[in-house]
């Protein structure tokens, strides 16, 4: 029931601080910073009431459960489920709401209820994905979070936003019904096989098909999940997504919206369609390290900040990509910790220029440098947040991007090397960085005023964070390893040759 | 004429008798606005009887009429979009030039028309439907007559309305020469033992669906709709849209479930071309529109598109979908005309693009509902059009119709993108200083908005909690 709270929590509080909106300016954000409290409360407490059943390692993987008839002449049901993975997710959606929410404080100036109303229903959609064990129902999800998104950018965004907006939009929206084409072709299928018509997540597993189908179904799904996420070819949407939205929108879309992207693979693809999974692996892991190196180039070319951090966000999830489909305990644990990671050092570096655009009115490299004699304060956090970018140890990021590689390396050698050299390249875009931004000349400006208080706070919440999943992981990893053991059961032989080899 | 067979025509009946009854009320020269009122009553009052049918359906009238689920739900629908229609336009034609008493005459018996198509099961009811139907929308396109637009409207209409009743008209002679019967459930036994199609009866088939896919408004007999649409008195327009649409599809369901056509292929491809046409050039049409009645006039011609996508696979899945379809395209369809109508002035309808700037934060709750009303006809979840699109979609995809399915998810993102041009005006620009100006009828205003709320919430609620609505229609089948 607590699922449903949840969800309903996030829309109440939208609608209120609509509605409240008409008439106050302050109101709207105070009530969405209590509502998404209030939700963030509730799971961490839910996931110290269950910690000790994850720590012992029990087999089965849901930890809570909720049915209810929706459309029950096709077989449609709210069903909300979690396991470890859908609790961090969660967990991390809730955070980066309070952070979003944080970092909109001063930026937004007009049309408050509106905006909160977006940005809480932004978050119900991703939460309700993340629970969703209804395929109808994920869809609906799915789109749910699209139309609010479209607003944020649309409205509040800066200047190119319109056509930012339309492209997010259209890119999403159109793979997203591809999607449904898939699901509702599952559904079929299923029912012929069976005779039972249900969009049901555990009565779809293991439907039997011919090995065509699948793999048609499985394209489907999977280019939805490569838009979001993105892989390669389908990332154009998202550089200028990320470089319109306002700072809560990017720091959204980067930390969450791409994450919904690799949780549909591990939860669907993966468990769906295990055999043609298998197969189209090497293509995957091979466009995910395309991904990492790509990205990394253009990172490495762009002149506008926000650009820069949104290639990064392509390199970094084309290691998501690698450790997937290598299908190894070590690399899905990686590419959990790596969702997270990726979520915290990219949010941070996104509102880090979502401020600097506030005090300077630019994006672009070249018209700022020097900025650390006027600003230590964001330089030395920017420094920490860059160094998480490029994988220093301690930090978050090199956990993840290291069990990602390590569990690679079991599945393919020859893919794994140079996603490595994605390394380096990424320490070479984050030290330009830098550079650019706070070394180099000092230009002659007015004065600029350093971190407020609610910055430092912001700043504070997130380098604790990233230093703490540097430092002790094993909360994360023992509370996905139930769902990961699942994943790994559904391929088992594979790297066992492997590793003999 | 037994007394069963008055009951079961009684919505009809009334809506006869009503266009009489205002004739009388205007020869005695009563005000605009107690015909109105008058008018809306035998409206509701007609929609009323339309639940007085008693049970057990299908109920034959014969030869001319057959009344069963599918009917009657049609007929309901078409006489609450008559309601609607009726109610928004006291809004519309209060101090226009034109005396506006005249109108609700030509209202009900348009509506009379739409009822009929909906439970004729023979070739004269066809026929007499359509043109009642017909003849009285010459008069209300051009109803605003000193009006350059209308004038062009009308004739348009007039000319390509006659040609094609020509068309229909030999389709079915053929069509009688060939089989020797006019209604439908004789054609269905003598089509019966039939392998292949007689080359006199497809020829006359030819011609009829020329005629039909005229007043259906599909590719490529598509022509005429946006500057009919433009021109129309807004009213008019969503009467076209919903109304005269409905009853066309209806009566086509019918016929062709009659004859079996799904078995012969020829038939199939080609309603399969029209379809995808359809669908493809609707949407891509609507792209560069500035003018949001012509945008709604393409995007209508991909809507029938969609319905064909259900329609052909004729399975046990059409009807129910086609059912649901109808009933959100028709909500949602009044309300979007409904709003522009309610911001409409005396001498211009609000139709051009830019005049919607900023509407959301001059009008928020106009906007909202605008915007819900888009959203719907994108197909977009927590609305009625998305739960629509996915019945649609299953009809399609359970007898694996990909193409179609593909083709109608492809072009349905073409759609997105000038449903979302329209919502993101809505939400440009800034707020005007001086937005607050006086309303000329303000009861009646709040009379309209109100109705246009309650659709709009129609059309959330069966978005999110559909199973009442399917489970009236689950059971819909023609025979």
């Amino acid at each position: 029931m607590i699922l449903v709270w949840l969800i309903g929590l996030l829309m109440g509080g939208g609608l209120l601080a609509f509605l409240v909106g008409q008439w106050n300016k302050t109101l709207p954000r105070w009530i969405s910073l209590y509502t998404l409290i209030i939700g963030i409360i509730a799971l961490i407490s839910f996931w110290i009431e269950h910690y000790e059943a994850i720590n012992i390692g029990s087999m089965e993987p849901w930890l809570i459960d909720f049915q209810q008839d929706w459309i029950p002449s096709f077989g449609i049901s709210f069903h909300l489920a979690i396991d470890g993975l859908s609790l961090l997710l969660l967990i991390l959606t809730f955070f980066l709401g309070i952070l979003a929410i944080l970092c909109s404080w001063k930026e937004i100036t007009e049309h408050h209820g509106f905006y909160h109303f977006n940005l809480l229903w932004i978050l119900a959609g991703i939460s309700g994905v993340f629970m969703a064990m209804d395929l109808f129902l994920f869809y609906f999800f799915w789109e749910i979070m699209l139309i609010p998104m479209y607003f944020l950018i649309g409205i509040w965004g800066s200047k190119n936003r319109e056509y930012a907006a339309y492209k997010f939009f259209i890119f999403t929206q159109a793979s997203g019904l591809l999607m449904f084409i898939s699901i509702l072709a599952l559904y079929f299928t299923h029912a012929q096989s069976t005779g039972r018509y249900t969009f049901d997540y555990f009565a779809l597993l293991g439907t039997v098909m011919a090995p065509q189908t699948a793999f048609w179904l499985m394209m489907g799904f999977m280019i939805a999940f490569a838009v979001k996420l993105p892989l390669v070819p389908f990332h154009t949407w998202l550089p200028d997504a990320h470089s319109e939205a306002p700072t809560a929108g990017s720091l959204i879309l980067a930390g969450l919206l791409l994450k919904t992207g690799a949780y549909g693979i591990l939860r669907f693809v993966l468990p769906l369609f295990p055999e043609v999974a298998k197969t189209f692996a090497p293509w995957a892991m091979l466009l995910g390290v395309i991904g990492i190196i790509y990205g990394a180039i253009l990172a490495f070319s762009q002149t506008d900040l926000k650009r820069l951090i949104a290639y990064t966000s392509v390199s970094h999830m084309g290691f998501v990509i690698l450790g997937i489909f290598a299908f190894n305990e070590l690399a899905l644990q990686g590419v959990v910790m790596q969702l997270l990671t990726h979520a915290i050092s990219t949010g941070a570096l996104f509102i880090m220029a979502g401020m600097l655009k506030e005090r300077l009115h630019t994006r672009q490299l070249d018209e700022m440098g020097g900025l650390w004699f006027q600003m230590p304060k964001m330089g030395a956090i920017a420094v920490l947040f860059a160094m998480a970018a490029l994988g220093l140890p301690g930090l978050g990021n090199f956990v993840a991007e290291f069990l990602i590689l390590l569990g690679a390396f079991k599945s393919s050698v020859w893919l794994t090397v140079p996603a490595t050299i994605g390394l380096i390249f990424s320490a070479i875009y984050s030290l330009r960085m830098i550079q650019k931004v706070f070394l180099g000349p000092i230009p002659e400006t007015a004065p600029i005023s350093d971190f407020s208080w609610r910055e430092v706070f912001i700043m504070a919440v997130l380098t604790i964070s990233i230093i703490w999943l540097g430092l002790y992981p094993q909360p994360i990893i023992n509370t996905a390893r139930p769902m990961i053991n699942q994943i790994e059961h559904l391929f088992p032989t594979e790297f066992k040759n492997q590793t003999i080899k | 004429m037994t007394a069963n067979d008055l009951s079961a025509l009684m919505p009809l009946i009334v809506l006869a008798g009503s266009a009489v009854l205002i004739m009388l009320l205007i020869a005695m020269k009563f005000s605009h606005r107690s015909i109105q009122i008058s008018s809306l009553m035998l409206f509701v009052l007609s929609f009323l009887a339309v639940f007085q049918l008693q049970k057990p359906l299908p109920y034959f009238i014969d030869p001319l009429f057959v009344i069963d689920d599918f009917s009657t739900f049609m007929t309901g629908l078409i006489i609450f979009s008559s309601l609607i229609v009726n109610i928004i336009s006291y809004l519309y034609f209060e101090g226009k030039e034109e005396s506006p008493k005249e109108y609700y005459v030509l209202l009900f018996l348009c509506t009379l028309g739409g009822c009929v198509l909906t439970v004729s099961n023979h070739f004269i009811s066809l026929f007499l439907g359509l043109e009642v139907l017909t003849v009285g929308l010459y008069a209300l396109i051009a109803y605003l007559r000193a009006r350059y637009h209308n004038i062009e409207a009308g004739i348009k209409y007039l000319v390509l309305a006659a040609f094609s009743s020509a068309f229909l008209l030999f389709g079915m002679a053929l069509i009688y020469f060939q089989l020797g019967t006019m209604n439908f459930s004789a054609m269905t036994v003598k089509l019966a033992t039939v392998p292949s199609l007689p080359p006199l009866f497809l020829t006359g088939f030819g011609l009829m669906l020329i005629g039909i896919g005229f007043k259906l408004a599909v590719v490529p007999f598509h022509m005429w709709t946006a500057d009919v649409y433009q021109g129309a008195p807004t009213p008019v327009t969503a009467f076209i849209a919903t109304v005269s649409k409905g009853g066309v599809f209806a009566v086509l369901i019918r016929f062709f479930m009659a004859i079996d056509g799904f078995r012969f292929q020829a038939l199939m491809l080609v309603l399969i071309a029209i379809a995808i046409a359809s669908m493809i050039i609707g949407n891509l049409l609507a792209l560069q529109q500035k003018n949001i009645k012509r945008l709604l006039a393409y995007s209508s011609i991909a809507h029938l598109g969609y319905l064909l996508v259900a329609f052909i696979p004729g399975n046990a899945m059409s009807i129910p979908a086609i059912s649901f379809y109808l009933a959100a395209y028709f909500a949602t369809t009044l309300t979007a005309f409904g709003i522009i109508t309610i911001l409409s002035g005396k001498e211009n309808d609000m139709e051009n693009i830019n005049n919607y700037k900023a509407l959301f934060w001059d009008h928020p709750v106009l906007a909202c509902i605008f915007s819900t009303a888009l959203l719907s006809l994108a197909g977009i979840p927590l609305t009625a059009g998305f739960i629509g699109k996915f019945y649609i979609l299953s009809a399609g995809i359970k007898t694996g119709f990909w193409v179609l399915a593909l083709v109608l998810v492809l072009s349905s993102v073409l759609g997105l993108y000038y449903y979302l041009r329209i919502i993101t005006t809505l939400f440009s620009g800034q707020q005007s200083p001086s937005s607050q100006e006086k309303k000329v009828q303000p009861v009646f205003y709040l009379i309209s908005s109100i109705v246009l709320s309650v659709l709009t919430l129609l059309i959330l609620w069966v978005g999110i909690y559909p199973s009442g609505l399917m489970q009236l229609i689950e059971h819909f089948q023609i025979r």
